[in-house]
């Protein structure tokens, strides 16, 4: 046991609490809350994005993951940074320039169908909770390691504490809350990581696989369609998540939305730099992990199981501190994006006011704090990898073909979600349930997206080609809005 | 009668009351004020969504999009591909450059630094392409 962690999980949360308070002086009016008045600039924004993005999957669950299985695993934080590339190269300016400010609103800005925001709204719910609950698990799991509390405790405190933050500060205090702690995740994956580095070739090199350890070493050639299917996910599932489209409003305009974007490209890169250091290092100095089925915390035992001494506990505590941030940022960012959706299209009457922002607040904090202290046996990647391969068979299909095609129509777009969307949706209950599967469809299952994106594609252009005359009368006007370069100012 | 009348009365006596005025004609101002004009009407032409607005911005989009798909294909296959190159190639999968297995140099860092690069050459040829757009619609077509 680490005596320094559990003051350092204080202090960050404390430090969290503080810097969202002073935000909150800072946030006045509704568009504060919602938007923070569009007046980020493009380093405070993507420093934000990037610390939003990085979540409990990336800061523990990658090591885990890389730890257990190899270098099949290095695909997911390649696929989390590659996802702003798609992002940028087919959404980011022509979104910003749409106004929408949720996927229900860009459904109703570019088809005009309440039926179909409604479809939408569902789908943001659906991915946001089923993202929401790995970060409270993480919480959980992370307090469990490291001080000995129980599972609930750490699920009920980042509820408690993110919850408590998104009604009272929205969206201004919380740009502020996540681009500190972008720097401070950054910070306490890589100092700790040049030490261990450091000690390795202090060590003299100790082999990290041997030659039985080939399986690890390199890659599983026979597992392709599971690899394709993760990259497709990862991919193209950023663009759907409701969390990360959210803070594309927050910039200026279509311009600065596309510079923000690779800003977030290079600090997100960066950060996974070092992920696959503590699962490669943790052969060599924390072997007992992959036994005990305890990969997911590799990152927190790591720094004092190969270090030992004040040092391995000063960094472990570091660790401890910066996962305990990517949870809260996480969460609030998913959080906000949630009760946004809530405020405006369930419980709200017409646009949200910061009254019924804050009550949509509580409600969206709650439904997953129940699941997460429900559930507690699921991997944390697998369950955000599965959150992607639903965001990327409904919302990308959507995004990318609502902005580049004008032929598709609001029947079109339902039938697509619904198809690619529920498929997905379906793989992921299967999964959770644990429920068997027969061989041949094991995979089809477990990584869904090489099938249910194809899918949600074709049936998408299928049934807007079919509907043709139901294509929306002024997408001229609207494609034009998306792609006249901004210096028109038309 | 009625009908003839107006129609001699707006040509004939217009050319009587209105003499020319005497301007300095410079020949650069001209040319400008002519663009400006085509401008404008490019610029009113996209507002309406006239045949040649909505040509306009067909063209930009395809323009546009097909520069999104062309990086698209460069890291489908630069990236992508690497997959299928392991199974198909097991000794590549095996070299060791700099006594680190290839896989775990490419995927664990050489593909950060590809993607970024990706990622600004797309902003750079965007942003031009824009700039090229918004010149073509508010000065001289060319």
């Amino acid at each position: 046991m680490n005596h320094y962690a559990l003051p350092a999980v204080v202090l960050v949360t404390l430090a969290t609490v503080a810097i969202g308070a002073y935000g909150l002086r800072l946030a006045r009016t509704t568009s504060d809350f919602l938007v923070a008045s569009r007046a980020v600039s493009p380093r405070w924004n993507a420093a934000a994005i990037s610390g939003e993005y990085l979540s409990a999957a990336s800061f523990l669950g990658v090591a885990g993951l890389v730890l257990l299985n190899g270098v099949d695993m290095l695909w997911y934080p390649v696929g989390f940074a590659a996802g702003y590339l798609a992002l940028l190269l087919f959404v980011a300016a022509p979104l910003r320039r749409s106004g929408a400010f949720t996927l229900p609103d860009f459904c109703e800005v570019r088809l005009g169908s309440l039926r179909l925001r409604k479809l939408a709204t569902a789908f943001v719910l659906f991915i946001g909770w089923l993202y929401l609950v790995p970060q409270l698990q993480g919480a959980g799991l992370t307090l469990q390691t490291i001080a000995g509390a129980p599972y609930w405790l750490g699920v009920v405190i980042v509820a408690g504490v993110v919850t408590a933050h998104v009604a009272l500060g929205g969206m201004r205090a919380i740009t502020f809350v996540q681009a500190f702690q972008y720097w401070l995740k950054l910070t306490a994956l890589a100092l700790p990581a040049m030490f261990l580095f450091a000690e390795w070739r202090g060590d003299g090199q100790p082999l990290v696989a041997g030659p039985a350890d080939l399986d690890w070493l390199l890659p599983d050639g026979g597992a392709l369609f599971g690899t394709y299917s993760l990259i497709l996910a990862t991919f193209l599932g950023t663009m759907g998540l409701p969390h990360v489209l959210v803070r594309f409003y927050t910039n200026s305009d279509g311009r600065a939305a596309r510079r923000t974007t690779l800003v977030v490209l290079g600090l997100v890169g960066l950060f996974y730099l070092f992920p696959a250091m503590y699962g490669a290092l943790g052969r060599v100095y924390a072997p007992e992990l992959v036994v005990s089925g305890r990969t997911d915390s590799v990152v927190l035992m790591l720094p004092a199981a190969a270090l030992g001494g004040l040092a391995g506990k000063l960094l472990g505590a570091l660790v401890a501190a910066g996962a305990f941030a990517a949870f809260l940022s996480t969460s609030s960012g998913l959080l906000t994006s949630v009760a946004g959706v809530l405020s405006t299209d369930v419980l709200g009457r017409g646009r949200g006011s910061v009254r019924d922002f804050r009550v949509a607040a509580l409600v969206a904090g709650f439904v997953p704090l129940v699941l997460a202290l429900r559930i507690s046996g699921l991997n944390v990647s697998t369950v955000v990898g599965l959150a992607f391969a639903v965001a990327a068979s409904s919302f990308c299909p959507l995004l990318v073909l609502g902005i580049w095609w004008r032929g598709l129509t609001a029947p079109g777009a339902a039938a697509g979600i619904v198809a690619g969307g529920g498929a997905a949706v379906a793989s992921v209950f299967w999964t959770v349930a644990g429920a068997p599967a027969p061989d041949w469809a094991e995979t089809l299952v477990a990584q869904p997206a090489a099938w249910t994106v194809p899918l949600a594609f074709t049936v998408m252009i299928g049934v807007s080609v079919l509907t043709r005359h139901r294509v929306p009368a002024g997408v001229g006007s609207i494609m034009l809005r998306l792609h006249a370069p901004d210096s028109l100012r038309l | 009668m009625a009908t003839t009348e107006p129609g001699r009365r707006t040509t004939e006596p217009g050319r009587r009351t209105r003499p020319p005025e005497r301007v300095r004609v410079v020949l650069g101002d001209v040319a400008r004020q002519q663009a400006a004009r085509r401008g404008g009407q490019m610029r009113a032409e996209l507002e309406e969504q006239s045949g040649v607005g909505e040509a306009l911005v067909r063209g930009l989009m395809r323009a546009q999009l097909g520069l999104a798909l062309r990086l698209a294909l460069v890291v489908a296959v630069g990236l992508g591909g690497l997959p299928l190159l392991f199974a198909v190639a097991p000794t590549v999968a095996g070299l060791r450059p700099f006594g680190i297995a290839l896989p775990w140099v490419l995927l664990g860092v050489a593909a950060y630094p590809f993607l970024f690069a990706v990622g600004a050459t797309y902003v750079w040829l965007s942003e031009r392409t824009e700039r090229e757009f918004a010149e073509l619609v508010d000065r001289k077509r060319t």
